[in-house]
């Protein structure tokens, strides 16, 4: 009998030893979200900066020499009220090209969702200033003196300015801060959450996230770029421009 | 029955195995490297590659190469010459001669913290892939050590202690530039500077002046020097993004960088960012080393920027010559950045001769 014992034992281990990871569940899947960008409608990637081809709402003539943001916390929401949240975050970084597509590091259910979101930047837990070692290898924190934690979006280039002559622009979203204090900071959050609207999850889901660009310098405020072009980290005023002005900037495009 | 089980132990003994053969293989002694507290904690890890793994007998090795003029084609010069430890790895001249008397037209860059290097683009214009490839180069650069490969390895295969050394590294006494350049490598890996004064006040243990602490600032405010941008910061001890810019050096490029090796007009006058740290020793500074001080270089940035096509977007006020920072701001920036130099690498017995 001991030996029967052993030897159903043995073959267990023998069985079970090399067998490779499970196989997903039917129900489950990853969910890929693919970052496409435009300028009203013209698709950028990085093979259309440093060239000086955009006009925005206040008929400055720009160009994009680096684009990259950060989302993160993207949600799954259920016409009941349930909710899978994917913590964790991705930096666009469109100037390298990478990044681009993030794959949901948990598995969603197949299913209709009447809603897809995700915090563009960080809300203020997540918000922790030197945390991330890869943010932080890639330079994207936000100086202490201004509250530390990270940037949300860096969006620069040139433009023409009101003398005819290129200049450069670093649009730099961040949480607004009121630095007039130095030993009081005043903040204002600035992450707001993106609302992609319905999407059916299939089996390995591919969803397209649209970034118009021009949103950026569009509405409610129209952005003059002779006016804000540098220094906008400190500048509470430009960080909540920036804040109104992104709402209108994702949209979802297709999704497979 | 017994069979029966015989026959399962000798499959389950089989039945994950890789193709290991019976034959003892020789491997060398695997060396961790040394890593800062502050890297732990704040950046990604080093980049190893996988086939070069650090060893004790590598690293022995490729610190004997790099100090031995066997290199180069009169034997007269080592990596040293223009990598000098007292120099935090780089040349005190602006340019560096090679072995028949050419000067190059860039200056000698620093060697440490290579290995944090993310993107692996290696010399002032990213034109190499990995360090282990930019060891091959100065070796044949006709104006650095003019020599062949064919040759070193001769040289070495030659020598008394070498072909030793290499089977004690690598397992084989064949020597090829593919081992010579590995060596070397797992040496530079080595090289990490992290112990600087300023590491030392962000772990506690160490205070900063008034005038460095206003200094720090400086570097941090987005509208003076905003060197944070590109230079790390207290979450990036790297004090590089290892990244490329036009840093409003030139209107006209004599030396186009980044752009003689993309082809791409817009990389025109890119230089890498070189780390902060170890600005005491590293004299004279930029790409072309056309600044002999630290006070010339913070000038450059607040008053003497020059524009062109490719100047980066976070050269502020360019039109104005830069961000203006007053003298006291320039005096207090400079004195924190000097407590970016980490005198104990210098000093490093295992980093010298």
């Amino acid at each position: 009998m001991r030996k029967l014992v052993a030897i159903i034992i043995l073959s267990a281990v023998v069985l079970t030893s090399c067998v490779e990871e499970d196989v997903p569940g039917l129900q489950n899947t990853n969910v890929s979200l693919n970052f496409k960008h435009d300028w009203d409608g013209t698709n950028v990637s990085n093979t259309d900066f440093n060239t000086i081809q955009y006009i925005n709402e206040n008929t400055d003539e720009l160009s994009i020499e680096k684009l990259r943001y950060l989302i993160s916390d993207v949600t799954f929401h259920k016409a009941n009220g349930q909710t899978i949240v994917v913590e964790g975050y991705n930096l666009v970084d469109v100037t390298n090209d990478e990044n681009l597509s993030y794959v949901t590091p948990i598995q969603i259910p197949i299913g209709t969702y009447s809603n897809v979101s995700f915090t563009f930047g960080f809300d203020n837990t997540d918000n922790i200033d030197g945390a991330y070692t890869d943010l932080n290898s890639t330079s994207w924190n936000v100086p202490g003196m201004l509250g530390g934690g990270y940037h949300f979006m860096q969006l620069e280039g040139k433009f023409i300015n009101n003398v005819a002559t290129e200049q450069g622009y670093q649009y730099h979203a961040i949480r607004a801060v009121d630095n007039a204090d130095p030993m009081n900071l005043v903040f204002q959050d600035t992450f707001f959450t993106v609302n992609l609207g319905e999407v059916i999850v299939h089996n390995n889901s591919s969803v397209d996230v649209k970034m118009n660009i021009a949103e950026w310098f569009k509405s409610p405020h129209q952005w003059n770029l002779n006016d804000f072009n540098s220094m906008l980290m400190p500048d509470f005023n430009a960080q909540v421009r920036m804040y109104d002005n992104g709402q209108d900037a994702f949209s979802l495009g297709t999704v497979n | 029955m017994k069979r029966v089980l015989g026959i399962l132990i000798v499959i389950m003994m089989f039945s994950c195995s890789s193709d290991d053969t019976s034959v003892p293989q020789y491997v060398p002694t695997p060396l961790a490297l040394e890593i800062p507290t502050l890297f732990e904690q704040k950046i990604l890890s080093p980049v190893i590659p996988f086939n070069n793994p650090q060893t004790v007998q590598g690293v022995a090795l490729g610190k004997k190469l790099f100090f031995d003029p066997i290199l180069s084609a009169d034997h007269s010069q080592s990596c040293s010459s223009c990598h000098a430890p007292e120099n935090a790895f780089s040349d005190a001249s602006q340019f560096s001669d090679g072995i028949d008397g050419v000067f190059g037209n860039r200056n000698s860059m620093p060697i440490f913290n290579l290995a944090w290097n993310y993107d692996e683009k290696f010399f002032w214009d990213g034109r190499v892939f990995s360090l282990e490839h930019q060891a091959l180069q100065p070796v044949e650069n006709p104006i650095e050590m003019h020599n062949t490969w064919e040759q070193v390895v001769d040289d070495l295969q030659e020598h008394s202690e070498y072909p030793n050394l290499f089977q004690l590294a690598f397992g084989t006494t064949i020597i090829s530039s593919d081992l010579v350049t590995k060596a070397i490598a797992q040496f530079e890996r080595t090289l990490i500077s992290g112990n600087s004064k300023f590491d030392k006040y962000l772990l506690g243990i160490a205070s900063l002046t008034p005038q460095e602490l206003n200094g720090f600032n400086v570097f941090m405010d987005e509208t003076k020097g905003d060197c944070f941008h590109c230079h790390g910061s207290d979450n990036n001890p790297l004090w590089t993004d290892n990244i490329f810019h036009n840093n409003g050096l030139d209107a006209v490029f004599v030396d186009l960088g980044l752009g003689e090796v993309t082809g791409d007009p817009a990389d025109n006058g890119k230089f890498k960012s070189p780390s902060l740290r170890n600005l005491a020793f590293t004299a004279p500074y930029m790409h072309d080393g056309r600044f002999n001080t630290l006070d010339e270089v913070i000038n450059h940035y607040s008053e003497g920027l020059q524009n062109s096509p490719t100047v980066d977007p976070l050269m502020k006020k360019v039109a104005e010559g830069g961000v203006q920072i007053t003298t006291q701001e320039k005096s207090d920036l400079k004195a924190f950045l000097l407590t970016l130099s980490d005198y104990e690498f210098i000093n490093n017995p295992e980093f010298q001769n």
